[in-house]
């Protein structure tokens, strides 16, 4: 049994972390099918149509077809692309997908039917294990980043340089949600936290950081709305616009894997892992956590933070992306760090250390970290308040408000959309300067003769002859 | 088995061998069929403005991310021994992590204030 660590893998030999291993993969493979199916579904039905139905019952054979049909279709490998990095790209992507499940506790010791063999029914688990899904979240990242690069083409650039920001700006504050959960349980072993939550889950006790996790939970896997990666309204499908066939599909096998990745993850941190319920844990002093059942609670678990995906997507519309780097960096991180100080803090406090040797020391300390703290915020922040307050106004994250009163203010963020030499929309806090048009079409009312019917004076503009446009607004 | 990361081996054994079966297996079953369009850029027949494999050029603004990413990472990778010992480093711990905190939180509001989170 290794220290640090509640399971015990001393029983498995080489050949039950084989069996284990291939019904990991056959496991996500299968719920990948499904979970297409289940998006499709429910999406349709928050959307008020039936959805996929015509292949097999309830149409659960659609995703199967779709698979079919992608092993099937030519595999283009075009010409600008860097062909080793072009064809390695998506195999990145779908094998470090495959390897978080690896320390995910699916339950507690169960007993294989019809033997009395027993063993944890996850494949293995170590001291650090949390680390580790993380590292294989981090390097998935480069199966996005190559794979756009490697396209040679403008689409799929863009597509990955934005997800490499985005990945990495919300994996700081997923990692920083995570700590508090640490601190907590005592450990980074997974089926050590979800031992440590026996008593109570630490979602409730934590809801800042899972709040904070759940957020950055979406934003890490690419999903709407967060998908900026792949918008299909800017990006065309971003950095797998140039992929086909089976090397598109390991794409979209791992942006579904990672999703029941987080999900899981964020089932064994936060939501009591393979723990039943309140009430059914309960029930016959705790039968319901021990055998096959566990298994039952941890996929209901999993699926209702898969549904929650579908739901978000169902509901939110997609951001743009300053304001989703905005929300990371000025949101998130800011939160989920003042959350750790606030929880080691009360966690400091109710162990009572406040008698121990250095207590009355500590405490002092205490007091002239937080004296010194303050004291470097003002220094920093003071000459910058008026142009926080600017930000503010013009609602930066947020809907812009009407230009402000002070007409310098409102001349200084005048916005010149061909300044670059080409033209680009306005960003928050800058309006467009009046349309000349809307002069024009003040007074045209007055020219147009309503007696005069479509037959007018050939040399007059067609333009005018349209409706009100959108900029006399 | 004594040694935990033998599983994860086996397990980045069959995943390699799936994700490399695929792509094969679909090179070998899929149609071959010649067409010049097709193996184009996705850019409408002309050729896409920054050649991204012949060195094409990004934003800086995604290269200030990598860099303050950087310094987060490293604060993230000293929280969490700190966070699994929390238990008995008690209070010196606490202050020490506060301080370092503190230190990592100038930069941040420097940045912040300078207009470096200010994605337009």
């Amino acid at each position: 049994m290794i220290p640090g660590v509640a399971a015990d893998f001393s029983q498995d030999t080489i050949w039950t972390s084989v069996v284990k291993a291939v019904l990991i993969v056959v496991f996500l493979l299968l719920s990948v099918l499904v979970a297409i199916w289940f998006e499709r579904k429910v999406v349709a039905r928050m959307q008020v149509r039936p959805g996929p139905n015509v292949h097999g019952p309830f149409g659960l054979l659609q995703s199967l077809a779709d698979a079919m049909k992608l092993l099937l279709k030519e595999d283009v490998n075009v010409t600008a692309a860097d062909r080793v990095v072009y064809l390695l790209a998506p195999m990145i992507s779908v094998f470090c997908a495959l390897l978080v499940f690896a320390v995910i506790p699916f339950g507690p010791e169960v007993t294989i039917p019809f033997t009395d063999y027993s063993t944890p029914a996850q494949l293995t688990d170590f001291p650090v294990a949390v680390l580790y899904v993380l590292a294989c979240a981090s390097v998935g990242v480069y199966g996005i980043v190559l794979g756009g690069w490697s396209s040679g083409s403008t689409y799929p650039l863009l597509g990955a340089v934005r997800s490499t920001a985005q990945v990495i700006s919300y994996e700081l504050a997923m990692g920083l949600s995570l700590v508090s959960v640490f601190v907590m349980a005592g450990s980074m072993s997974t089926s050590s936290i979800v031992e440590s939550q026996a008593r109570l889950w630490w979602f409730l006790p934590l809801l800042p950081a899972f709040a904070v996790y759940l957020i950055s939970m979406i934003g890490e896997t690419n999903r709407l709305p967060f998908d900026l990666p792949e918008a299909e309204g800017e990006l065309v499908s971003g950095y797998m616009t140039e992929y086909s066939s089976m090397k598109f599909a390991w794409f979209f096998l791992a942006e579904y894997i990672n999703m029941l990745n987080v999900s899981a993850i964020c089932t064994t941190l936060f939501l009591g892992g393979w723990r039943a319920p309140w009430p059914l844990s309960a029930v016959g002093d705790g039968v319901l956590n021990t055998g096959w059942w566990p298994v039952l609670w941890f996929l209901a678990k999993l699926w209702a933070l898969m549904f929650v995906f579908v739901w978000v997507r169902g509901t939110l519309l997609r951001l743009r992306y300053d304001q989703f780097m905005v929300f990371g960096w000025k949101v998130l991180i800011p939160v989920a760090l003042a959350w750790v100080v606030v929880l080691s803090v009360v966690q400091w406090l109710r162990q009572g250390d406040l008698v121990g040797a250095g207590a009355g020391g500590g405490e002092l300390l205490l007091t002239a970290v937080a004296v010194v703290f303050l004291a470097l915020v003002v220094a920093v922040l003071r000459p910058g308040r008026a142009r926080r307050r600017a930000d503010a106004a013009a609602g930066v994250g947020g809907v812009a408000r009407a230009a402000a009163p002070d007409p310098f203010v409102a001349r200084s963020r005048m916005f010149d959309p061909f300044a670059g030499g080409y033209p680009v929309p306005p960003l928050p806090g800058q309006h467009l300067p009046p349309s000349p048009r809307a002069a024009r079409h003040a007074v045209e009312p007055d020219l147009v003769d309503p007696e005069a019917g479509p037959d007018r004076d050939p040399d007059r503009d067609p333009d005018r002859d349209q409706p009100v446009q959108e900029e006399s607004r | 088995m004594t040694d935990p990361f033998v599983p994860v081996l086996v397990l980045m054994a069959v995943a390699a061998v799936l994700a490399l079966g695929g792509v094969a297996s679909s090179a070998v079953i899929g149609p071959r069929r010649y067409n010049r369009a097709k193996l184009e850029a996705y850019e409408c027949g002309i050729q896409p403005t920054p050649h991204a494999v012949g060195g094409g050029r990004l934003p800086i603004k995604y290269y200030l991310v990598a860099m303050t990413f950087i310094v987060f990472d490293i604060e993230v990778v000293f929280l969490y021994p700190w966070a699994i010992s929390f238990g008995w480093l008690a209070g010196f711990g606490l202050v020490a992590m506060l301080v370092f905190l503190a230190l990592i939180t100038v930069p941040f509001l420097y940045e912040w204030r300078r207009g470096g989170f200010d994605w337009v």
